[in-house]
């Protein structure tokens, strides 16, 4: 309990420094597994679409009296996973996914039996699909349209590099996602398409609000005084957002998390469930992948370039100098990436990465602040 | 986005966001309409049951049911960002269901009409005295004239010739100004024998009266079953079809006009509505005696020829005989005459035509919903409506209020915790947050009236809505953390609200614009359920980035007057004690 305390005052006042540029290896290989899963789900089970992609049966009768979790039940028990009910001004009307002619007979029967009608009385027919492929092919148009906008539009306001990243995470958000709903058997609905793309633009949003930071910090890296790395740079600046995404990503979560709760124990079956589980999983992973996908893959590639390695290399030859070693600190944000340090705790939770506690423990390394007079006459 | 540089004058800035919310209110309560309207899953419709039907009483070919199925989905999406979800049922049925209730009849007849437009010659014709005089004087129809030359303008400039020639004995009430500049047929009293297309509006006459059917004449009509047909055809009463008339492989037709007054010989169909490229609807325009609504025509390029054609042995006409029936063409819808304009001025080459009528008919709407149908083409099929019914929701009323209750339920624990967070801070942020949520209901009940866009509130919106409600809160966040890392540096307060706010609102403007953007692009792409989605997420976007500027930000400003958050209570969320960190804080880049 008192750990915690520490970790969230520590936290509330933005003393934080977790080396997650420093790790790529780490984070890299956890998102490797997981896409593995998903792409292994998708692959074996594959998505469940909904009714209103591939159509299916729909019964339609008389019991004046029937209540909608009446009808519901009924129909559910005879078989049908997915149960759309509608009262009529005629009856009722339930759609189910296509049944082979078998299960249609027993949900005549099951229905009838309930409400005391004839099986005959119960009518079926087959119903198309009311998301028409025209959607579809619309939606993927729009979204590759959408895409290289974005690239477009990332690439002025920031650098192709950065534009690049945030896709790959983009990409990756999204493959996880699916991959979930495969291992879940979750219905994947209009409406939980919907929900893709609120992720899309989450995950979007995160790595520009992340990047942004990065940019202002490294903005005039390597000139006089401010001698670090990219990586040290950047990691800086995570640790300088981090304390932002969390709060984003828990104030955005708690009300999809209240919906997805109530939806799966309180409902069992429905299109909250659905829909609420793709915005999970998808403020969860965007969260992560923003954190630790997009930035790291950032720094790797900005420091492919000539200019930073450069620094690297008059950062290196400064710290070796053994005389400075001596004097000064550690940089805050952790070590350079090359030696990987052991204070850094990361407690990487491999099912839960959100989990990443990124709190120094133990003793802390650098000297204690001094006066403001007292820094300026260190500096000169 | 001209962010409000008035540092010194906060209060004012959010009195101007209030009298606009405030406006925005009265603009509500004027509409008579304060709730959002619903979509399908959270308040349930209209359900319409169409039934194919074929010549020969087979179920139609699954290709051309689910053709039908696109275009009658392209139809109703046309009307607006209102889902609407059509599926094929059974072999030979379709389902529409439609949201709202009560009077659905446009949406009716939008999906019923099969769409099928021709452009025939007129071989015949005769005015017929309409059973009840109706007060509306029509009948008339102005030419069809394109802009020579391909300029895709759509200025209808009618030009006719005079009037029927012989107007003479009973004065009718009905007769209109020449001034009107309408085509024949105009209902003038013309009790000759000259074969003009004109009717004898008697208004004593109580049943249908052909005059002209005596002396009618029938050149170069090889159809004796036709003619027969037309000389006992009644077309008396609006909205009568001759059987046989929408028939495009027949040769020769007998058909009426809209209005009931005017009955037609039609000869073979010389262009199709398959060939329209394009079909808006154009406002009228009384400079050019456009007085109603008319519907403007983009032909296809084998289209254009065909109709510069038809135009051009009409005018070849024209110029013989000016009163030769064939200087008509009739414009041919589901079987009716929409308009048969004459072509007095030369052919047009253009490949634009004009379809217009009397302006009690031409509403807008007629013109925009027939722009419409005319847009995605004709059904393959015929249909009747089987049954109009309500349906209830599809999501259940169980699951749309235990989902309301845990969106609540999150709410409630966002508001927790940011005040938990950010103290002080965190009332601004729970006031942002209800004067967003504020705006977004305004807007979507004043979009969701049909005058603006009807755009309606499904179960995806809002749970996209309580999305952006955390992307919302997000730009607070961006902008407190920013602002307590300035007092972390140690610098007063006052200064730092303005620097930290210059920093936090880049970083806000660029992610916001990576949303608006991808909102933009949906919108303007996708179709159906995609597109209203996205219209609620760019909405929400901009609504965010307007609460931020005009609100958060000045808001922070005047309390950074108070003593409380100035002094850095340690309830404010702003207290330098609570904040200071315990070692070097990084050495940000200052702005200049």
């Amino acid at each position: 309990m008192v750990a915690i305390r520490a970790v969230l005052s520590r936290i509330y006042k933005g003393e934080v420094s977790a080396d997650i540029v420093g790790r790529p290896r780490l984070w890299y290989s956890l998102s490797a597994i997981l896409l593995a899963v998903s792409i292994a789900g998708l692959i074996v089970r594959g998505l469940s679409f909904g009714v209103e992609f591939t159509g299916g049966s729909v019964f339609t009768f008389k019991a004046p009296n029937a209540s909608i979790e009446q009808v519901r039940s009924t129909v559910a028990e005879a078989g049908p996973h997915q149960v759309i009910v509608q009262s009529t001004s005629s009856g009722w009307r339930v759609t189910t996914e296509s049944l082979p002619s078998a299960e249609v007979a027993e949900v005549q029967r099951a229905v009838g039996a309930e409400f005391g009608l004839p099986a005959e009385q119960v009518s079926a027919q087959i119903i198309g699909s009311t998301w028409g492929d025209e959607i579809t092919e619309k939606a993927w148009l729009a979204l590759a349209v959408f895409m290289l906008l974005i690239v477009g539009y990332l690439s002025v306001a920031f650098e192709w590099r950065m534009a690049l990243a945030a896709m790959v995470a983009l990409v990756h958000d999204l493959v996880i996602t699916a991959g979930i709903y495969a291992w879940s058997g979750f219905e994947v609905t209009p409406a939980t398409l919907l929900g893709f793309l609120t992720i899309l633009g989450y995950s979007l949003y995160d790595a520009v609000v992340v990047f942004d930071m990065i940019k202002e910090v490294t903005r005039d890296l390597g000139t006089a005084g401010r001698l670090r790395t990219y990586s040290q740079a950047a990691n800086e600046a995570l640790n300088n957002t981090l304390v932002r995404s969390l709060n984003t990503s828990l104030v955005a979560i708690l009300p999809v998390a209240s919906i997805l709760f109530v939806g799966t124990f309180l409902l069992g079956a429905g299109a909250l469930k659905d829909l609420s589980l793709s915005l999970f999983v998808g403020i969860l992973v965007g969260t992560y992948s923003s954190l630790c996908v997009a930035t790291p893959l950032l720094v790797q590639l900005k420091e492919r370039e000539p200019r930073y390695r450069e620094l690297r290399e008059r950062v290196r030859a400064r710290q070796t100098s053994a005389k400075r070693q001596v004097r000064t600190a550690v940089p805050a944000g952790g070590a350079p990436a090359e030696e990987t340090p052991g204070d850094g705790a990361a407690e990487a939770a491999e099912d839960e990465p959100r989990k990443v506690k990124v709190v120094q423990a133990g003793p802390r390394r650098q000297p204690r602040r001094g006066t403001r007079q007292q820094r300026r006459r260190t500096r000169r | 986005m001209a962010p409000p540089s008035t540092p010194s004058r906060p209060g004012r800035t959010i009195l101007l966001l209030f009298a606009v919310l405030a406006a925005l209110t009265g603009v509500m309560f004027l509409q008579g309409q304060t709730t959002p309207k619903l979509a399908l899953d959270l308040a349930g419709g209209t359900t319409v049951t169409l039934t194919a039907v074929t010549e020969n009483g087979q179920s139609p070919p699954e290709a051309q049911l689910q053709q039908a199925v696109n275009i009658i989905r392209d139809r109703v999406n046309g009307l607006g960002v209102s889902e609407a979800e059509v599926a094929p049922q059974g072999d030979d049925h379709i389902v529409v269901q439609v949201p709202g209730t009560g009077d659905q009849r446009r949406v009716v007849d939008l999906i019923g009409t099969t769409a099928q437009l021709q452009f025939r010659q007129v071989y015949a014709s005769a005015g017929i005295a309409p059973q009840t005089a109706r007060p509306s004087p029509s009948a008339g129809s102005t030419g069809s004239t394109g802009s020579p030359g391909p300029s895709a303008t759509s200025s209808p400039s009618p030009s006719q010739g005079a009037s029927s020639p012989t107007p003479t004995a009973s004065a009718s009430a009905r007769q209109r100004p020449l001034s009107q500049a309408l085509a024949a047929p105009s209902p003038s009293a013309s009790a000759s024998g000259s074969p003009s297309p004109s009717g004898s509006p008697s208004p004593s006459a109580s049943a249908p009266l052909d005059l002209n059917a005596l002396t009618q004449d029938y050149s170069g009509i090889d159809d004796k079953a036709v003619i027969a047909q037309f000389e006992k055809l009644d077309c008396s009463g609006a909205g009568r079809k001759a059987p046989g008339a929408d028939d495009p492989r027949r040769k020769w037709v007998a058909a009426c006009d809209r209005e009931g007054e005017v009955k037609y010989i039609l000869g073979p169909v010389r262009v199709e509505g398959r060939q329209i490229a394009d079909a808006t609807a154009v406002p009228p325009n009384v400079q050019n005696g456009q007085t109603g609504w008319s519907v403007s025509l983009e032909f296809e390029s084998q289209g254009a020829r065909q109709f510069a054609e038809l135009t051009a042995d009409a005018y070849g006409e024209y110029q013989a005989n000016g009163m030769s029936p064939r200087r008509q063409i009739a414009i041919v819808l589901d079987g009716q005459v929409v308009s048969a304009p004459q072509i007095t001025e030369g052919p047009i080459a253009g490949g634009q035509a004009t379809i217009n009528g009397p302006p009690d008919s031409f509403t807008q709407q007629y013109a925009t919903d027939l722009a419409n149908v005319l847009d995605y083409g004709a059904l393959p099929l015929k249909f009747e409506r089987s049954s109009i019914e309500t349906v209830s929701s599809t999501l259940g009323s169980d699951q749309l209020e235990k989902g309301m209750l845990a969106g609540a339920i999150g709410l409630v624990l966002v508001v927790a915790y940011s005040l938990l967070y950010y103290r002080g801070l965190g009332l601004v942020s729970v006031a942002s947050l209800a004067v967003a949520a504020g705006i977004t209901y305004l807007s979507v009940v004043l979009l969701g009236h049909e005058d603006t866009l009807g755009f309606r509130l499904s179960l995806a919106h809002v749970i996209g809505l309580i999305v952006s409600i955390g992307i919302a809160a997000d730009s607070f966040i961006v902008y407190f953390e920013r602002l307590r890392d300035e007092l972390r540096e140690g610098r007063p307060l006052r200064p730092s609200v303005e620097t930290a706010w210059r920093r936090a609102r880049r970083t806000i403007l660029v992610a916001d614009a990576v949303m608006f953007i991808g909102a933009a692009v949906l919108y303007a792409l996708a179709i159906g359920g995609v597109k209203g989605f996205a219209f609620a997420i760019g909405l929400t976007t901009l609504i965010d980035v307007v609460v931020v500027f005009c609100f958060t930000k000045p808001m922070v400003a005047l309390l950074a007057r108070r003593e409380f958050f100035a002094k850095g209570h340690r309830w404010s969320g702003l207290d330098p004690a609570r904040l200071r960190r315990t070692r070097p804080a990084p050495s940000l880049v200052k702005e200049a």
